[in-house]
Order: structure tokens, then C-alpha cells, then sequence
């Protein structure tokens, strides 16, 4: 049924509707996306359904080339705005459509909304980059797993031990303390998740709990895109198992 | 000394824009305006848009594995036209150059409608680019960029004569239709963009004096320097 894009017809794109059902999870680094994601995946096909993930950087065509330019710090904001878009673009053509086309369940580990934040963040207007991404495919539900700054950092703390550059948005000058700089970046960047769920209608969940319960919201949206009723809320004191770890539960009560 | 006249992008510098088909003389005339203009003590700066490392070695990746769309296709030239444009144009410009550009967004309009991308969405994609304060569009019939091509012994390239499109299956038919479908569009840019339009068939001496011409009253009050910089 996604045979709907924001606003731009793309030449070569199928006519015929889409039966599948494109299904967005955003979110900073640190929300729990990608345990989402996988959690989500392996629900679904349990439940019969053909699920291909896709996310961002992941096209044969330009992702060298983003590395490249990640690593030389070469390439001044528009032009690096834009080389994200031919890699979401050949991700949308070669990847997207034709899973979409064959009835399959897409499954986006972000998508158009995270390189517009990063976009806007470094320069680009709010308009420039909506037109920019009208090309692509109006999603059947967009998650946006919202989490706390101090929770994103604490979980990035935990998980490598620093702070990435690029989450900290080192390269926009905020600030030469990693850590001012990381928040800085987050309040901008969720200033414009901030408008974009108003925009483009995100089913936001609370992402400062355990996965479990983000899970559990996630299926409540995710289940009547299928016709089905909500599955039940699974425990979250799974037996054997230590539901929250230390870190995590500390980060979230904080 | 009177101060020249504000342009539309509010830089101290001009931009001058040379646009039309392969073979339609408007690089011969680019730099020979350069020359002149260094010659008369203007700081120039000189840039082409012609595929960058960037673009080129995209391209033949995705030539190899199938992969280039009418939207990649687009997507990426305008990727190399931004970095061109933030570190080529915009900083001379606004440094006080004259900026001399053999080729602007105006090609990406052209060639992206004629693949069949949506026009609006082309242009909102290049709003980045301010107006330029002269457009020369050089006109001459795609009969005369063929046969000049034919006789200078350039190979026409695959994208170039609009290969990817299956409008032939002959690469000079498929040529002379894709010029001709990019002269339409830059026919049509003409008049919503107001080109200066340069008759391309008379002599090279008769169209550079032309273009000097037209561009005295603009240089009139423009600010002398002394360096020509060459984009290389």
C-alpha cells in the first residue's frame, strides 16, 4: 500500500501499488535501536512475515566515499548532505521498492529523518532538506525510540567507552569538550526530531526504559498494520535471565 | 569612485556563466573571456564543472553493477556540483572575484529533465546556488555539435549521448536525440532564466567581442585586482 511519496515522483518507479509494509525505527545512537530493530525482525517472522532490514550507509554505490570523506573531514556540509542522499536514494531504488514490490515487509533501521536532522544541524534549512527527501517513500509507521541525553550517554559510555566524534558533532565547532559537545549536538538534533514527529506523525516510545518494554510498545504499533489485535505484554522479568543491567537500570532512573 | 551596483547573491564578487551543448564553444569563449578579463586587471577566478574523481569513479562502479538511476545519476552530480560550489565558487565570490564558470546548476536542469527527473525537485535540490549575475547560452543547432565532435576526434561517451535512456541503439542517433531533448530544456531555461543568448555558428572572434561588449557596463565600476587564479 506505500505507493506514496512526500511529493516527488521518482522516473522508473513501479505504478502499481506496493504491498509491503515499510516499517521506520529512529533514533539517536544509544536509544536501542538496533536491539529494537533485531528484537522486532525476529517477532515478525515468527509471525510469517518476510522482513528485509536496510539502514542507512549500507549502498554499494557511495558508502566508500562517505567513509572517505568521513575520515579527510573533506566535503563542506551541503555536499556531504548530499552524498547521504544518493546513498539513501540507491538504497530507496535497489533495495526498498523492490522488497516493498514483492509484498515483503521493509524494516529501516533509520531512514530519511536522521540525515535530515544531521542536515539541518550543520547548516541546511528545514525546507531544503524536506525537498531534498521527497523522492522518498511516505513509511507505513515511523518509531521514534526517545531517549534522554544523559541516557545516550551513558549507554554510549558503556557500550565503547567513549564518545564517537561524529555523535558528538565534533565537526561542528560546539564545542572542543567532547562531552559539551555531545550535548550540545543531541539538543539540536532533537529540536528537529522534535518537529519532524509533529511533520510527519512519529509513533514516539518512551526509550529511557528496558528493551523489553520498548519491545512491547513497538509490537502495539506494529501489529494492526498487519490487521492483527496487539500482542500481549510479554514480562519483563523474563525467568533466568537478568532483565535490566546495572548500568542501564541506573542510567534510566537517573 | 562609484561602488558597482549590488548583485541579487550579495557577494562583492560576480559570477558569469557559460551554458550550452557539448561542442557549442561556450569553453573556448570562457577562457578567452578569462584571459582578457585577467589581461584588464580583474581578479578572476576560472572554474569548469566537468566530472570530478568523485563522480566519474561512481559512475563506473555503478555502470558495472547496474545500479545508476535518473535519480542517483542526478543526486550525484549535484553531490559534486555542491562540493564545487563550496570550495570553488562561493569562496572567490565572496572574496570579490570575477568568477568565470564554464557550466553551472543550469547543465544539472537541463540533463535531469531530460532523463525524466521532475524539474521542480531538481531545482529546489540546487537552491544552494545563488543566481548568477550573466548567463551566456551559447546556441547552435546539435547538427553542428555533432559534426564539430566528429571532426575534433572526441569519443561521445555513453551518458552523453543519452545511452542509458534506450533511445537508440546506435550511439550517434542516440546522441543527436538526447542533444536534441537537452537543447529543448535549455531553450525552455532560456526564457525563465533570461540567458544572455550568444549565436554559436558565427566566428570565435565575432562572439567573444560580443560578450566583452555585453559585459562592459557591468565591469564598468568593477573594483581592479591582480592575480588570475586558475581552478585546477
Amino acid at each position: 500500500m506505500t505507493d506514496r511519496t512526500y511529493g516527488t515522483r521518482l522516473p522508473g518507479m513501479p505504478t502499481e501499488p506496493l504491498s509491503g509494509k515499510l516499517v521506520v525505527i529512529e533514533g539517536a545512537d544509544g536509544s536501542g535501536r538496533s536491539t529494537e530493530v533485531a528484537l522486532l525482525k525476529s517477532w515478525l517472522e515468527v509471525e510469517g512475515h518476510a522482513v528485509v532490514d536496510t539502514g542507512l550507509r549500507r549502498s554499494d554505490l557511495v558508502s566508500a566515499e562517505i567513509d572517505r570523506a568521513k575520515q579527510g573531514h573533506t566535503f563542506g556540509g551541503t555536499t556531504m548532505a548530499l552524498l547521504y542522499a544518493v546513498d539513501f536514494a540507491d538504497q530507496l531504488e535497489n533495495k526498498i521498492v523492490p522488497a516493498l514490490s514483492a509484498g515483503s515487509t521493509v524494516l529501516a533501521d533509520r531512514y530519511i529523518y536522521t540525515l535530515m536532522a544531521r542536515a539541518i544541524a550543520r547548516g541546511a534549512s528545514r525546507e531544503w532538506a524536506r525537498e531534498l527527501y521527497g523522492f522518498a517513500l511516505r513509511p507505513d509507521l515511523v518509531v521514534f525510540l526517545d531517549a534522554r541525553p544523559e541516557i545516550l550517554l551513558h549507554r554510549a559510555i558503556a557500550k565503547y567507552g567513549s564518545l564517537d566524534y561524529w555523535e558528538s558533532g565534533m565537526d561542528l565547532y560546539l564545542s572542543k569538550d567532547f562531552f559539551e559537545s555531545f550535548f550540545l549536538y543531541q539538543e539540536r538534533l532533537s529540536r528537529e526530531f522534535e518537529w519532524m514527529a509533529r511533520e510527519y506523525g512519529f509513533r514516539r516510545i518512551d526509550a529511557n526504559r528496558v528493551p523489553e518494554q520498548v519491545h512491547a510498545d513497538v509490537q502495539r504499533h506494529v501489529a494492526p498494520l498487519y490487521g492483527a489485535r496487539a500482542p500481549p505484554i510479554p514480562s519483563v522479568q523474563a525467568p533466568g535471565r537478568p532483565p535490566v543491567s546495572r548500568g542501564r537500570r541506573k542510567a534510566a532512573s537517573a | 569612485m562609484p561602488e558597482p551596483s549590488p548583485a541579487p547573491h550579495g557577494f562583492p564578487g560576480r559570477l558569469l556563466v557559460f551554458e550550452g551543448l557539448d561542442g557549442s564553444g561556450k569553453s573556448t569563449q570562457a577562457a578567452l573571456l578569462g584571459k582578457w578579463l585577467q589581461a584588464r586587471g580583474y581578479r578572476v577566478f576560472f572554474t569548469e564543472w566537468n566530472s570530478s574523481e568523485l563522480v566519474s569513479k561512481t559512475i563506473r562502479r555503478g555502470k558495472k553493477k547496474n545500479l545508476l538511476t535518473a535519480t542517483t545519476f542526478s543526486l550525484l552530480h549535484a553531490t559534486d556540483f555542491a562540493d564545487r560550489f563550496e570550495r570553488r565558487i562561493l569562496p572567490p565570490l565572496r572574496a570579490g572575484y570575477l568568477v568565470v564558470s564554464d557550466r553551472y546548476a543550469y547543465t544539472a536542469f537541463a540533463r535531469d529533465a531530460a532523463r525524466g527527473c521532475a524539474p521542480e525537485w531538481v531545482r529546489s535540490i540546487y537552491a544552494f546556488a545563488p543566481q548568477p549575475d550573466r548567463v551566456f547560452y551559447f546556441r547552435v543547432p546539435v547538427q553542428v555539435t555533432l559534426k564539430r565532435k566528429i571532426a575534433s576526434r572526441q569519443k561521445i561517451n555513453y551518458y552523453e549521448a543519452g545511452m542509458d535512456l534506450g533511445l537508440s541503439d546506435d550511439l550517434y542517433e542516440s546522441y543527436e536525440r538526447f542533444q536534441t531533448r537537452l537543447k529543448q530544456e535549455y531553450e525552455r531555461l532560456a526564457e525563465t532564466d533570461r540567458f544572455t543568448i550568444v549565436d554559436s555558428t558565427r566566428s570565435v572572434e565575432e562572439i567573444q567581442s560580443e560578450i566583452r561588449e555585453n559585459l562592459r557596463p557591468m565591469l564598468e565600476h568593477f573594483p581592479t585586482g591582480e592575480r588570475l587564479v586558475h581552478d585546477r
